[in-house]
């Protein structure tokens, strides 16, 4: 397996907040790579590191063997690295074909208006979307809007996924669906990189997960070997040996 | 297809009158009454394309009508330059001079945006009141001659009234055409979240300049023939401010981000306006009425006289574009 992304050394402050300092790691092509940390870890900012909303101030970013550090976001999108949004964006006076179609038009594909028309209806039916092809993007409950969300980054025809907490706010159900569109989507041979809140999804999803914590990379291996790590937990329970004391105090 | 869109074929019977019209009975009046409309229609279909189509609000959108103006009234009597080439020379450098401003001042978004364009519009004005070749404040006046290449005066006014009415019809097919192709998806997807419409692939620094170079080109041309047809141009009547915001007005009234409320607006609008000015009681109180119409249209049915109807009758959307 290559290395489909690779990311070095990657920084970004915003005033007196180090948001992301030293990350480093690699996604391989055809894998699940999960992202997860406390709040404010960082992981968003990543994202917007690799896909070209920030500029990074050290590091780079190299995406399908090419330099993207300092490329924008359109530019990114281009070569086939799309993303979806954790406060979702719909534009909203648009129907939801016509996000859709949006997304195939300006997506690495970048096809004209009638093949993105039915390439927008594809990814709709794949979605499980098609009902609804015609209401506007602003009528959507959250769980629908979270699936355009992803539709519109796959009508880009992409090789990579960025997915960022496309399970939050959803119920038992809708996240069960969105597990499974998250498994075809990489079996149709689209590489996924997400961020997500929800433990046992991302543990059930991922190949290897990155855990972030105040910006660093503290842990990157398999789900399993994540849960056992003693970094992990402090950095998601506070220090390992609070339990033990708790525990002789009974 | 454009040529499927039963909106094309209502332009060119609409043009096809505008022309008609007056010219079969020789009614010169009835000629100044609707070069007026058809300026107004020019004026606002082009704004909206910045308004309505980019969610970019125009201030001085003028600015392209008057320095078209400037420039083609100076090639056509100074230099001695036929008007059509004039004209279309005026659109060109004043597009020109649009995507040079537009790619500065289109990182602004929202209100600094509408700022700037009012900037845009004070500076060029003071520019050209102090500009010597221009006659400075005074401005310049079409040369009798100038008439000859177009066969006399009566015959060059007939000529420019149809030339005219063209960029008119140019302008609504332009904004057609707009409406329905890849870059006017892009545009809309702009108007609705640029940052989005960013992550989506769109390139907007390139699409703004561009539709804000755009909808420079017809104003301008319409500025050169019209400001040759009334025969002089001076500083406050090319840049006129309020002509601006009277711009928005028609398009709200209209309908903002359709081409048929744009031309609505603005041929509705143009008409009270002239009642009013001519009306020995009410003159001077257009603006008044204007600031009305303006707010009750936003209170009241803010995607104006077209969204209006598409509540009414919405299956019509997809007949009146």
């Amino acid at each position: 397996m290559s290395a489909l992304l690779e990311v070095r050394g990657i920084g970004k402050r915003f005033g007196g907040l180090q948001a992301v300092s030293d990350v480093s790691f690699n996604l391989n092509e055809g894998e699940i790579l999960g992202l997860i940390g406390p709040n404010g870890a960082g992981k968003t900012t990543l994202f917007n590191l690799v896909n070209g909303v920030f500029k990074a101030d050290k590091g780079s970013i190299t995406f399908w063997g090419k330099d993207i550090t300092g490329h924008s976001p359109d530019q990114v999108v281009h070569l086939g690295l799309a993303r979806t949004h954790q406060i979702v964006r719909p534009l909203s006076g648009m129907s939801v074909l016509e996000n859709v179609i949006v997304g195939a038009c300006f997506g690495r594909a970048y096809q004209s208006m009638r093949d993105a028309r039915a390439t927008a209806l594809e990814v709709l039916a794949k979605v499980g979307m098609a009902s609804r092809a015609h209401s506007s993007a602003r009528s959507l409950t959250l769980a629908f809007k979270k699936r355009l969300e992803v539709a519109r980054a796959l009508a880009a025809r992409p090789k990579l996924l960025l997915l960022d907490e496309v399970l939050a706010g959803l119920n038992p159900t809708e996240i069960a669906q969105m597990i499974d569109l998250v498994r075809s989507i990489r079996d149709s041979g689209i590489s996924v990189f997400m961020i997500e809140h929800v433990m046992q999804a991302i543990m059930n999803l991922s190949d290897r997960i990155v855990v972030l914590n105040l910006g660093r990379k503290i842990a990157e291996a398999p789900p399993a070997e994540v849960v056992q790590n003693s970094d992990v937990v402090e950095a998601y329970l506070g220090f390992p040996d609070i339990v033990d004391k708790l525990r002789g105090a009974q | 297809m454009i040529l499927r869109r039963p909106l094309f074929w209502l332009i060119l019977v609409l043009a096809g009158l505008f022309a008609w019209f007056p010219q079969h009975n020789n009614n010169v009046a009835l000629r100044e009454d609707l070069i007026l409309v058809a300026v107004a229609i020019i004026l606002t279909t082009n704004l909206n394309l910045m308004i309505g189509y980019t969610g970019y609000v125009n201030f001085g959108h003028i600015v392209f009508y008057g320095l078209g103006g400037y420039i083609g009234l100076y090639l056509a009597t100074v230099r001695g330059w036929h008007l059509i080439t004039a004209a279309l020379t005026a659109g060109v450098v004043v597009s020109l001079f649009a995507l040079l401003f537009g790619l500065g001042i289109l990182r602004l978004r929202g209100a600094y945006f509408a700022l700037a364009t009012i900037g845009v519009l004070v500076a060029v004005q003071a520019f050209v009141s102090n500009f010597e070749p221009w006659g400075r404040s005074t401005g310049m006046y079409v040369a009798f001659d100038s008439y000859a290449p177009l066969g006399g005066p009566k015959h060059a006014l007939w000529t420019t009234y149809f030339l005219i009415i063209g960029v008119m019809a140019l302008s609504l097919i332009l904004s057609l055409g707009i409406k329905s192709s890849k870059f006017g998806l892009g545009l809309f997807a702009i108007r609705e979240d640029e940052d989005a419409a960013i992550v989506l692939g769109v390139n907007a620094t390139v699409f703004k300049a561009i539709i804000y170079s755009v909808s420079a080109f017809l104003p301008a041309v319409a500025g050169a023939l019209m400001f040759f047809k009334n025969g002089m141009i001076d500083p406050s009547i090319a840049f006129e401010y309020m002509l601006s915001l009277e711009g928005i007005v028609m398009l709200m009234l209209g309908g903002q981000g359709t081409v048929a409320g744009s031309a609505l607006g603005a041929a509705l609008y143009e008409r009270l306006r002239s009642y009013l000015l001519t009306s020995p009681r009410l003159s001077g109180f257009h603006l008044v009425i204007a600031g009305a119409l303006l707010l009750l249209v936003i209170r009241l049915a803010p995607g104006g006289l077209i969204g209006w109807f598409y509540r009414l009758v919405p299956r019509s959307r997809e007949v009146i574009e």
